[in-house]
C-alpha cells in the first residue's frame, strides 16, 4: 500500500518496555491514523557480546553460555553447538546418547512452541490459552529438571557425551505425559486456533510470499508457513534424523491468503504433534550404555574451521567455529534465525494497523536474546 | 425515594428546616447510598472476576487476605491505590486530567436514578426513564476522550480515540435492541417495563417472543462494547497501547477509572435485566408462591448472571480488530436490529 | 451475500464452541502449588546453592578452571614437611592449605561444571534456594575455616527430603 509520508504521519515508538514486544525490542512505527506506514525494529538492547565471551573460555564451558542465546528453546541451542565442536573433533557417540538427545530437542521444540502459542494468544486478547500452555509445559519442565536439575538453563548436552544418565522411569512418566498432551492440543485448537474472531485477526494478515521469505533467507515455521518444504532434519539430517518417520507441516492458506500469520501459527501447533510422534519413536530406539562414555578429557579440537546447521525451534541455527588448535576457540559465530525474520518484519508489516503489527511480530516468535546474543 | 423522605420525618425539629433543604436532603441521602451500594458491588465484582478468571485458567485467584478464598482482596487493592502518588503528568492538561475520571464515573452513576431495585426501590419512577439511561450513559464517552487528550501521549490519545469510535458506533444498536421493548409496553418509564413482566418467567420478554431473544443477543452484544470488555476492549488493549487511554493514571484516579468500568458494568447488566428478565419480579409467579426473597435480591441475583455471562466471555475470546468492530456494528448488529423492531412491530399490530 | 450469512454462522458457532471449552474448565482442579504453605520436594539433582565441604578440599583449584563466569576465588599455601599428615574422607592425601575458598553466588550460572571437576566430590550442588540477601557482598561464601562463621555462606549441607 502505497502511503505518502509528507502527510500527518505520527511516530509511535513501541518502546523496548512493552508488554508484547517479546523482550526488549524497539519498534518505531510511523502511523497514519491507524495505518502504519513504516516499522523499522530497532535491536540491540540485550546484547552481552556472547561471542566475545566464548572466546576466553574452555569449549565445554561455553556450553551454559549458548542456553542463554535462546533461553526458550536451550536443549536446541547447546545441540548445535555441541554438534558443530564433535563434527570437528570427529567424535562419534553411542546410540544411547543420540536417542536422549532428540527426546531432549523435541521436548524442548514442544515447550517452546507452547510458549509461542501462549504467548501469541496474549497478543491477541486471549488470555486463557496461556495459562493452559504453561500448565502443561511445566510438566516439561519437572522431567528436565529430574534429569538435569534445572528447568530453563540445562547445561544438559556435552560434547561427546551429555551430563547424566535418564533416570530409572523417565520414559514411563515421558510417554504418561506425550498420552495425556495430545488431547490437549486439540482442545487448544476448539478454543484458540479455530476460533473465528482469531481467524479474522491473524488470516489475512501479515503475508510472507514464498518468494520473500526465501529472498531474505528465512527458515523455521516462519519458511513452512509460507508453503516452502524446506527443513534441516529432512534436507541436512543429524542425529539420524533420517531414520525417524515424521512429517513437514506446511501452511496451505486455509482461511486466507498463503503466508499468513494464521499459517505460520499452526505450523508450529502441527509441529508440536510431530514432535510427538518423534518422541515415542526415539523412546522405542533407545538402548542401554554409558553417556559419559566418549566424553573427551580435554577437548582439543583440531585446527581448522565449521559450519553446523540444525533444526531450532526458531528457524535454521547456524554455528561457525573456527579453531587454532587450543583449548579456546578461536572464532565462534552464531547464525541466529531470529534475526534473519526480523529482517523482513519492515516489509510485511508495511500497510498494515497497529494491531496486526503486534499480530505479525507475535506470529514471527522472536526471542530478543537469539537476536541480540 | 419517598421511603427515605418518610424516613428523614423522624429526624428532630425536620419540619423547622428551610424548604430547599427538605427537598434536596432525600435526593442527597439516596445518592449516598447507591454511591454506597454501587461501591460494595463492584467490590465483590472485582473478587469474582479474579475467582471466575482464575478457576476457567486452571489456577486460584486470591487466596490470602481476609482468610476465606481471599474475599477482602479487592479492598487491600483499593487500599493501596489510594496510598499511591499522585502523578499528574508535566505536560498533561491539567483540569481535563483531572476531571476526566469523574465524568466517565458520572455516566454510569447518574443512570442508576431510574433502575427499579425492588416494588417500591427505586429513586425516581421518571416516565423517559429508558431514554433517560442512554442520554446519560453516553456521557462517560466525552470523559474517555478527556482522558486521552489530556495525558499528553500517544498511546492514551489512540485508547481515547478508539474508544469514542467504539461507544458511540454500539449506542445505536443497543438502543434500537431496547426499542423492542418498549413497543409491546407502550412506556418508557422503567417501572412500568417491569410491571409489565409480573406473573411468572413466561411474562419475561425474554421468553414472549423469539424476536425479543434476539434483541437481548444484539443488546448483550452491543452492551459488551459500551462497556469496553473483551472481545471489544480495544481501547484498553493491554497487549498494543499498555493500557490505553489511563495509561497515564495512577493511584486513587486510576481506582475511579476501575470503579466507573465496573459501574458500567452493573449499569448494563441491570438495564439487561430490567428490560429483558423480569427486574425484580418472580420466576414462578406470584399467584402460586407469594414473594418470600425479596425484589432487590432477586434483581440482584440476576445482575450476576449477567455479570457472570459478561466474564466468562471475556476469559474465552480474543480481541477484535477496530475495523472488525466497526463490522460488526454497522453492518451486522445495525441491519439485525432494525429487522427485529420491525418484527416486533409487525407482532404487534396484526396479534 | 450467501458468504454474509454463512460468516455470521461460522463466528456463533465457534464462539460458542470456546465457551463451551472454557466454561469445562471452571470445573477441573486447579494446579497452583501455595507457596510459602506448599512447597515443591526438589529433585535430587537440583543445582541450586553451591556448598563445599571445605574439611574434604585438596585445593587443586578444577573448579576455579572449569568455571565461566570466574566466581571461585582460591589462595593456598603449601603445608610444611612437619605438620602431620592429614586426608580427605575418600582417603586422597591434603598437601595444600586453602587459605581462601571464595564462591560469589551474584556470579555463579548454576552450570555445576565445578562439582563435576571436583576430584574429592566435596563441591556439590543443594536443592536450596531461599536464600537472598539484602546486601550483594554478602552473596559471596567465604568457606575457608576461619571465614566461615562469619559468612553467609552454608555450614553444612541440606539434604533434600
Amino acid at each position: 500500500m502505497e502511503v505518502d509520508y509528507s502527510g500527518d504521519v505520527m511516530t509511535l515508538n513501541m518502546g523496548p518496555q512493552h508488554p508484547s514486544t517479546h523482550g526488549v525490542l524497539r519498534l518505531e512505527l510511523k502511523t497514519d491514523g491507524e495505518i502504519v506506514a513504516d516499522a523499522i525494529p530497532h535491536i540491540g538492547y540485550l546484547h552481552r557480546c556472547f561471542e566475545k565471551h566464548v572466546e576466553n573460555v574452555d569449549y565445554p564451558a561455553v556450553v551454559p553460555y549458548t542456553d542463554r542465546m535462546d533461553y526458550c528453546a536451550a536443549m536446541n541451542m547447546e545441540l548445535g553447538y555441541v554438534l558443530a565442536v564433535e563434527k570437528l573433533m570427529g567424535i562419534q557417540v553411542n546410540n544411547r546418547v543420540r536417542c536422549i538427545r532428540i527426546i531432549m530437542a523435541e521436548l524442548d521444540r514442544i515447550a517452546s512452541h507452547l510458549i509461542a502459542a501462549g504467548t501469541y494468544g496474549n497478543d491477541i486478547g486471549s488470555f486463557t490459552p496461556f495459562l493452559w500452555c504453561f500448565r502443561d509445559r511445566e510438566t516439561i519442565l519437572d522431567l528436565f529438571e529430574e534429569t538435569c536439575g534445572a528447568r530453563l538453563l540445562y547445561n544438559y548436552n556435552w560434547i561427546g557425551g551429555l551430563m547424566y544418565d535418564l533416570k530409572p522411569g523417565f520414559e514411563k512418566r515421558l510417554i504418561e505425559f506425550i498420552d495425556y498432551f495430545e488431547p490437549q492440543v486439540d482442545k487448544l485448537n476448539t478454543l484458540l486456533s479455530d476460533n473465528y474472531i482469531f481467524i479474522k485477526r491473524t488470516a489475512a494478515v501479515g503475508i510472507l510470499s514464498p518468494e520473500t521469505a526465501i529472498s531474505y533467507g528465512v527458515t523455521g515455521p516462519n519458511l513452512r508457513g509460507s508453503g516452502v518444504k524446506f527443513d534441516v532434519r529432512k534436507d541436512e539430517p543429524y542425529l539420524g534424523y533420517q531414520d525417524i518417520d515424521f512429517e513437514i507441516p506446511v501452511g496451505k492458506g486455509e482461511y486466507g491468503p498463503l503466508g499468513s500469520c494464521w499459517d505460520r501459527y499452526m505450523v508450529r501447533i502441527r509441529e508440536v504433534k510431530e514432535s510427538c510422534k518423534i518422541i515415542r519413536q526415539a523412546v522405542a530406539q533407545l538402548t542401554p550404555g554409558d553417556v559419559h562414555e566418549s566424553i573427551p578429557k580435554r577437548v582439543k579440537p583440531p585446527a581448522g574451521d565449521i559450519y553446523m546447521r540444525t533444526e531450532c525451534p526458531r528457524g535454521e541455527l547456524g554455528y561457525y567455529i573456527v579453531s587454532d588448535g587450543s583449548l579456546k576457540p578461536y572464532r565462534l559465530k552464531v547464525k541466529s534465525p531470529c534475526f534473519t525474520v526480523m529482517s523482513a518484519f519492515r516489509e510485511v508489516s508495511r500497510g498494515t494497523m497497529i494491531s496486526d503489527v503486534v499480530a505479525i511480530l507475535g506470529s514471527f516468535d522472536i526471542v530478543l536474546g537469539e537476536i541480540d546474543r | 425515594m419517598e421511603s427515605i423522605a418518610r424516613l428523614l420525618q423522624f429526624i428532630p425539629r425536620y419540619d423547622a428546616l428551610p424548604g430547599i433543604v427538605r427537598a434536596l436532603l432525600p435526593v442527597l441521602v439516596s445518592c449516598v447510598v447507591i454511591f454506597a451500594a454501587l461501591a460494595i458491588a463492584v467490590l465483590f465484582a472485582v473478587w469474582l472476576e479474579r475467582k471466575v478468571s482464575a478457576h476457567i485458567q486452571d489456577r486460584l485467584g486470591p487466596m490470602y487476605v481476609g482468610g476465606w478464598h481471599g474475599w477482602a482482596q479487592t479492598l487491600a487493592d483499593a487500599l493501596k491505590l489510594l496510598l499511591k502518588e499522585d502523578i499528574v503528568p508535566a505536560s498533561a492538561d491539567r483540569l481535563l486530567y483531572k476531571m476526566a475520571p469523574f465524568i466517565v464515573f458520572l455516566g454510569a452513576f447518574a443512570a442508576f436514578v431510574v433502575v427499579p431495585f425492588g416494588a417500591s426501590s427505586f429513586v425516581s419512577d421518571l416516565n423517559i426513564g429508558v431514554l433517560y439511561i442512554v442520554a446519560v450513559g453516553s456521557l462517560s464517552v466525552i470523559g474517555i476522550i478527556m482522558a486521552g487528550w489530556a495525558s499528553n501521549n500517544k498511546y492514551s490519545l489512540y485508547g481515547g480515540m478508539r474508544a469514542a469510535a467504539q461507544i458511540i458506533s454500539y449506542e445505536i444498536p443497543s438502543t434500537i435492541a431496547i426499542m423492542t421493548v418498549i413497543i409491546p409496553v407502550g412506556s418508557l418509564s422503567m417501572v412500568d417495563i417491569v410491571n409489565a413482566q409480573k406473573g411468572g418467567i413466561q411474562h419475561w420478554f425474554l421468553f414472549r417472543n423469539p424476536f425479543i431473544f434476539l434483541a437481548f443477543i444484539v443488546y448483550f452484544i452491543a452492551s459488551l462494547a459500551e462497556v469496553n470488555r473483551t472481545p471489544f476492549d480495544i481501547p484498553e488493549a493491554e497487549s498494543e497501547l499498555v493500557a490505553g487511554y489511563h495509561t497515564e493514571y495512577s493511584g486513587m484516579r486510576f481506582a475511579f477509572f476501575f470503579l466507573a468500568e465496573y459501574a458500567n458494568m452493573f449499569l448494563v447488566a441491570s438495564v439487561a435485566t430490567t428490560l429483558f428478565l423480569g427486574g425484580w419480579t418472580q420466576i414462578i409467579p406470584a399467584s402460586i408462591v407469594p414473594q418470600l426473597v425479596p425484589g432487590p435480591i432477586l434483581f440482584f441475583l440476576k445482575v450476576l448472571v449477567i455479570i457472570f455471562l459478561q466474564m466468562w466471555l471475556r476469559w474465552s475470546l480474543p480481541r477484535l480488530r477496530v475495523d472488525q468492530l466497526m463490522y460488526l456494528s454497522w453492518k451486522v448488529l445495525l441491519p439485525i436490529s432494525l429487522v427485529l423492531v420491525l418484527s416486533v412491530g409487525w407482532l404487534a399490530v396484526y396479534w | 451475500m450467501l458468504n454474509y450469512f454463512k460468516n455470521l454462522g461460522l463466528g456463533s458457532v465457534t464462539v460458542l464452541k470456546s465457551m463451551g471449552v472454557a466454561w469445562r474448565h471452571l470445573f477441573t482442579r486447579s494446579v497452583t502449588l501455595q507457596y510459602p504453605t506448599e512447597k515443591w520436594t526438589m529433585p535430587e539433582r537440583s543445582r541450586a546453592r553451591l556448598f563445599n565441604k571445605i574439611e574434604d578440599c585438596i585445593g587443586c583449584g578444577q573448579c576455579v578452571r572449569a568455571c565461566p563466569t570466574n566466581c571461585i576465588t582460591i589462595k593456598t599455601e603449601k603445608r610444611g614437611k612437619d605438620e602431620p599428615e592429614i586426608f580427605a574422607s575418600d582417603g586422597t592425601a591434603i598437601k595444600l592449605r586453602t587459605l581462601t575458598y571464595d564462591i560469589d553466588m551474584a556470579l555463579c550460572c548454576y552450570c555445576g561444571l565445578c562439582t563435576f571437576s571436583c576430584p574429592t566430590h566435596c563441591l556439590t550442588m543443594t536443592g536450596e534456594y531461599e536464600y537472598s540477601v539484602y546486601d550483594k557482598d554478602e552473596h559471596i561464601y567465604h568457606f575457608a575455616e576461619d571465614k566461615l562463621a562469619t559468612s553467609k555462606a552454608p555450614k553444612e549441607k541440606v539434604e533434600i527430603a
